[in-house]
């Protein structure tokens, strides 16, 4: 009986001793202050949803987003009876359907946009504040100039000579989306690079890649999450401005810009077909604003 | 100090070639033309087009006669506006964009900058929670719902009422037509002003020089105005330069909905009509704009803050 809490002390003991387990920690705690932000898990549950109902979601209904309802060829108020929980668009397509689908697309752009953006920032950033020397300035002089460049009217050029083409809107958009994760990594790679945990891994032999794999990226993974949780929202927000220019996917599919769009040419008669892609992409924007705020707070707790 | 700010103005300049040159090549080698319609044009016509607008000549031809003619200050011809060239649309549409997009950036840091300070004074109080929330909203909504909710409710929903303002149109410049989109154009400004405000206020509040500014018996309005808001301001300065990219992005929109003429709405149809030269003069106008304001905003930066000296060799 007496020896229980001893035992349970020294076990406390050698976790707190484990090197495996200290280093957990950190997440650890950066996940109980996340769970203790009410604003930041409201905002991941309702991502949640809204991602499962945009990619599952779309199976489960009666129309597909793409479905003439040939016997309502009008803009229907919602209607159980006939499957449009939502009513329908102009030509008679499932609205609900289409914004499911939409937000399928706008999604996929901002997450796949964001990865092209994370790969090409992380590589730059880390490698120019590794490196450091001429490297480091050639590359950061680089990604200088390149802010200096309105990109959108790049990404607009690139939409017009190129054509409308799901795979070419994300990688353009993820192209000049990376300049600030790279300017980020690159911060943190410096401070790091001094530290003594690198100076041990090169004395045991480590090579220019593997440190910066396996000691470097690690350690820069807080601030990268954070930054890629408010990076989606920019590239759905930079989706749906092309879409708004007539430059996003081709009809018959779309996405939330493209949906507003449409609906705000309607908006006296049928104000419906704009609010509601509205606010699916407007609430998808601020749980991710919510989100990354939470993450921030919680992974960098020292600047609150 | 100068010699930073002219060695700035020497980079700026092969930037800005680098962009003319890619722009240049991305735009001939585009599949399709300006030229083509709906109605094909008959083959003759369109040799006779294409010989009047040199697109026959060597590329790289066409590449050096634009750069000379770039540095007149010539843009070339319109290719789809036929009567005008682009130098000319760009005479028409900038001073309007630039009339919008100024009054906007100073309504944008007015406002953010008093929302950042009333939020900051009353941290972590309702006060602060409802600019946050404001913000937040502000930046969360795009201009282009934006802009048709502000034209549903004063074109639509207010009309015959003493709020009523034109839901589109310029008329030269008449007043009430200018409200809606420089409204819409700044909201977003509002939003990150005073989200950026907020923060350097709140820190600029803690700093000692704060609290002997206190000390000595200063009032708390004078300290706040004169003391924090110095300090407090230089974020928000930093944050111009690209605001004037984000205006120029922004103006698209704006001036799409609200049917301005501005150099937005001309990239926007150039750009759908494939009219190279008004995109590119458009483009070149831009980004010459963006370097230009980069650099006058490091020179601002440098008067508010004396630690800034750029002598040193710039890392």
């Amino acid at each position: 009986m007496t020896l229980t809490p001893i035992l349970a002390q020294t076990d406390a003991l050698e976790a707190a001793l484990a090197p495996t387990v200290a280093g957990r920690s950190l997440w650890q705690d950066a996940w109980r202050r996340l769970r203790a932000n009410r604003a930041a898990v409201a905002s991941l549950i309702i991502l949640c949803v809204i991602a499962f109902a945009s990619f599952i979601g779309p199976y489960l209904l009666p129309w597909t987003y793409d479905q003439i309802d040939w016997d309502h060829i009008e803009a229907l108020p919602p209607d159980f009876a006939l499957g449009h929980y939502l009513g329908t668009d102009s030509l008679g397509r499932d609205l609900l359907a289409r914004t499911l689908y939409g937000g399928r697309v706008s999604l996929s752009v901002g997450i796949l946009a964001t990865f092209v953006a994370l790969a090409i920032g992380v590589s730059v950033g880390a490698i120019a504040g590794f490196i450091g020397g001429k490297t480091d300035q050639l590359l950061m002089r680089f990604v200088d100039l390149l802010y200096a460049v309105p990109l959108t009217f790049f990404v607009i050029i690139l939409m017009v000579v190129f054509g409308r083409n799901f795979v070419l809107i994300f990688l353009a958009i993820g192209a000049v989306e990376w300049l600030t994760m790279a300017r980020i990594v690159r911060g943190q790679t410096l401070t790091l690079r001094r530290k003594e945990f690198i100076e041990a891994a090169r004395a045991s032999g480590g090579s220019t890649t593997a440190i910066i794999l396996r000691h470097i990226l690690p350690n820069v993974l807080g601030v990268v999450i954070v930054y890629v949780t408010l990076t989606i929202p920019q590239v759905i927000l930079l989706e749906s401005f092309l879409s708004f220019l007539g430059l996003g996917v081709q009809d018959p599919r779309t996405s939330w810009g493209m949906l507003i769009n449409d609906g705000a040419a309607e908006l006296e008669i049928n104000p419906r077909t704009l609010i509601v892609p509205a606010i699916f992409m407007t609430a998808t924007l601020f749980c991710f604003n919510f989100l990354g705020d939470g993450l921030r707070d919680a992974l960098d707790p020292k600047d609150r | 100090m100068w010699s930073y700010f002219i060695r700035r103005i020497v980079i700026g300049i092969p930037t800005l070639w680098a962009i003319i040159t890619v722009c240049f090549f991305l735009m001939r080698l585009t599949p399709g033309g300006p030229f083509d319609s709906e109605a094909p044009v008959p083959p003759e016509i369109l040799t006779n087009l294409r010989a009047s607008y040199h697109l026959d000549d060597p590329l790289w031809q066409q590449y050096f006669s634009y750069l000379g003619n770039l540095l007149h200050g010539d843009f070339g011809p319109s290719f789809k506006y036929r009567d005008f060239t682009v130098t000319e649309l760009i005479a028409q549409g900038f001073p309007v964009s630039l009339q919008n997009g100024a009054a906007a950036l100073v309504l944008a840091v007015v406002i953010g900058v008093f929302l950042g300070i009333v939020a900051a004074l009353a941290q972590n109080t309702r006060r602060d929670y409802a600019v946050s929330a404001i913000a937040m909203t502000g930046i969360v909504i795009p201009n282009f719902i934006m802009g048709h909710l502000l034209i549903l409710i004063f074109g639509l929903w207010l009309k015959d009422s003493i709020f009523q303002l034109p839901a589109g149109g310029w008329e030269d410049g008449a007043f009430a037509n200018r409200i809606l989109p420089v409204v819409c154009l700044a909201l977003p400004y509002v939003a990150y002003i005073a989200r950026i405000a907020r923060g350097s206020m709140i820190e600029a509040l803690h700093a000692n020089y704060i609290r002997t500014a206190r000390a000595k018996g200063l009032p708390f309005r004078t300290v706040v105005l004169r003391h924090a808001l110095t300090s407090a301001m230089m974020p928000v300065v930093t944050f111009l330069g690209p605001a004037t990219a984000f205006i120029l992005t922004g103006s698209m929109v704006v001036e799409t909905i609200f049917q301005i003429p501005g150099i937005g709405r001309y990239f926007v149809q150039g750009a759908l009509n494939r009219d190279y030269t008004l995109v590119m003069g458009v483009t070149i106008l831009s980004a010459a704009l963006v370097i230009f304001m980069n650099i006058v905003v490091d020179m601002i930066y440098s008067v508010l803050d004396p630690h800034v000296r750029y002598d040193e060799a710039a890392s």
